[in-house]
């Protein structure tokens, strides 16, 4: 065949301002340790777990970060976890964990862990999925994949920024949606087995987020999409499909 | 060492298959992409390789798969902590692609770039002698669009995200230059088994 044809690709990334946000790497490759200060119960399967780190770096909503746990035998296990507080709140980080069925770390977190443990932490790390606060966001997240997002939500109202920002969510059911009580009016929860009264029951929908994108800021939306790769396919696949340029849309996958 | 109380991880029996600081995912296979999963159909797969060669050259999806198949069978690694044993791909070594552009001596590095826009870097000494491939099958079916279907590159002795998804060319040049998570903080070689995972590493 002939080779002419293709002389145009470019290998330079196409998504939207790839690595905006600089990582400091030194942060990155640095374990820290992160004492727990607080626990606090979300969900029946889901907590918020409060850490004292005093040379943390700081971070942007949206970052996720490098946790460690060192057994007697030298045993160690990393997972990556998002960051679940809001970049003001100096010398400490939250993180909200699900209790995986079988999980080896969060296994510890939900059924060992109490104030005054020490883990190991490293980052923040990726700039990617960070949010500075500075372009209309439309955030999509299901289960826990809402941590980084709730950053993001958190920030904007303890900056009282004024960048448009909604925050789409799945939940299983009322019970089971993380932050509940702090969700406003920028939130609109999706319940999937079971609503409260007079809320339909059912998989996020064309029409949840065509009713956002029809709502255009100037400039477009900046989306955000968060959670398990099933869920992350789908949503992703929802913007798309309803006009949201492949380029502007973040993608973070729990796996 | 920072003993974390309580805790002493899962029933495991040490695997020397496993570099330090990853975890064995079982049949779990993990997806980590940070965008969208593109819809390509074969028919519209190309691979090009450019830059530092001296005939630069593009395969469509019939022109590469009449090069001599190749399969990996082995472990794989991911910066996020699993490794999954035992996996079988099936494509192309990436040595009779380049056999066929015939790399200026001048070449030390590649810059890996998917259909999507993703970028990698990797020396190109990481993509020679045997140690990567174009592929196009896991476990003898076709490899799956989430996984980076229809072909993606492999390198599966660095980490995964080394081994871009929906590879649509390498670039060869006389000098390294980061791609997109190595700009956004990860190292710039990537070996599992020095831990290589963020610049600084
Ligand atoms: C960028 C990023 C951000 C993330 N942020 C968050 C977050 O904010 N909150 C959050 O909750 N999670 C988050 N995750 C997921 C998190 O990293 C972990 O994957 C999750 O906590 C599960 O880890 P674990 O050690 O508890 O489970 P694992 O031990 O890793 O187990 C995972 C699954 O495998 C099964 N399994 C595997 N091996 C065995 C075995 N030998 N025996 C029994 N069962 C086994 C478990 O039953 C379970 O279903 C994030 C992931 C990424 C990549």
């Amino acid at each position: 065949m002939s080779t002419s044809s293709f002389s145009s690709f470019t290998p330079s990334t196409r998504f939207a301002v790839p690595g905006r946000i600089a990582v400091s790497n030194r942060a990155a490759a640095l374990w820290q340790t992160a004492t727990l200060t607080e626990i606090r119960r979300e969900t029946p399967h889901a907590a918020t777990f409060r850490f004292a780190v005093p040379a943390w770096a700081g971070h942007l909503p949206g970052q996720h970060l490098m946790l460690r746990l060192t057994a007697e035998d030298g045993y160690t296990a990393q997972r990556h976890y998002s960051i679940a507080s809001a970049p003001d709140d100096a010398g400490h980080i939250e993180l909200t964990l699900d209790h995986v069925e079988g999980g080896e770390v969060s296994g510890w977190f939900h059924t060992v862990a109490k104030p005054g443990d020490e883990v190991e932490v490293r980052g923040p790390l990726s700039g990617f999925f960070a949010w500075p606060g500075d372009r209309p966001a439309l955030l999509i997240g299901a289960g826990s994949g809402v941590v980084p997002l709730m950053s993001m939500v958190r920030h904007h109202r303890a900056r009282e920024l004024s960048v448009p920002l909604r925050l789409l969510v799945s939940a299983r059911r009322p019970e089971e949606l993380i932050y509940a009580r702090e969700l406003g009016t920028e939130t609109t929860p999706v319940f999937t087995r079971s609503a409260p009264e007079g809320v339909p029951v059912g998989r996020m929908a064309a029409a949840h987020v065509a009713s956002v994108l029809a709502d255009q800021p100037p400039g477009g939306w900046e989306a955000y999409v968060c959670g398990s790769n099933a869920f992350a396919e789908h949503a992703s696949r929802l913007l798309v499909e309803a006009g949201q340029p492949v380029d502007r849309i973040r993608i973070e996958r729990f796996g | 060492m920072n003993v974390t109380r309580g805790f002493t991880g899962r029933d495991r029996v040490h695997n020397p298959g496993l570099p330090p600081g990853q975890y064995d995912a079982g049949d779990d296979w993990p997806v980590l992409s940070a965008e969208v999963t593109p819809e390509l159909a074969p028919a519209d797969w190309t691979f090009r390789v450019d830059g530092l060669v001296e005939r630069p050259h593009t395969w469509d999806w019939d022109e590469a798969h009449a090069l001599p198949p190749s399969a990996y069978e082995g472990d794989i690694h991911c910066v996020t902590s699993w490794s999954k044993f035992g996996v079988r791909f099936g494509g192309v070594s990436l040595d009779a692609f380049l056999d066929v552009v015939r790399p200026h001596g001048s070449a030390t590095h590649a810059v890996a770039y998917s259909h999507t826009g993703y970028t990698t870097n990797l020396p190109l000494a990481d993509l020679t002698g045997g140690r990567a491939w174009i592929a196009w099958e896991y476990d003898s079916e076709p490899l799956a669009a989430e996984h980076g279907g229809p072909a993606r590159l492999l390198v599966p002795h660095l980490y995964f995200w080394k081994s871009a998804k929906w590879i649509a060319g390498l670039r060869l040049l006389d000098h390294d230059e980061p791609g997109f998570w190595e700009q956004n903080g990860y190292h710039a070689r990537g070996n599992p088994w020095e831990e290589q995972r963020y610049s600084g590493d």
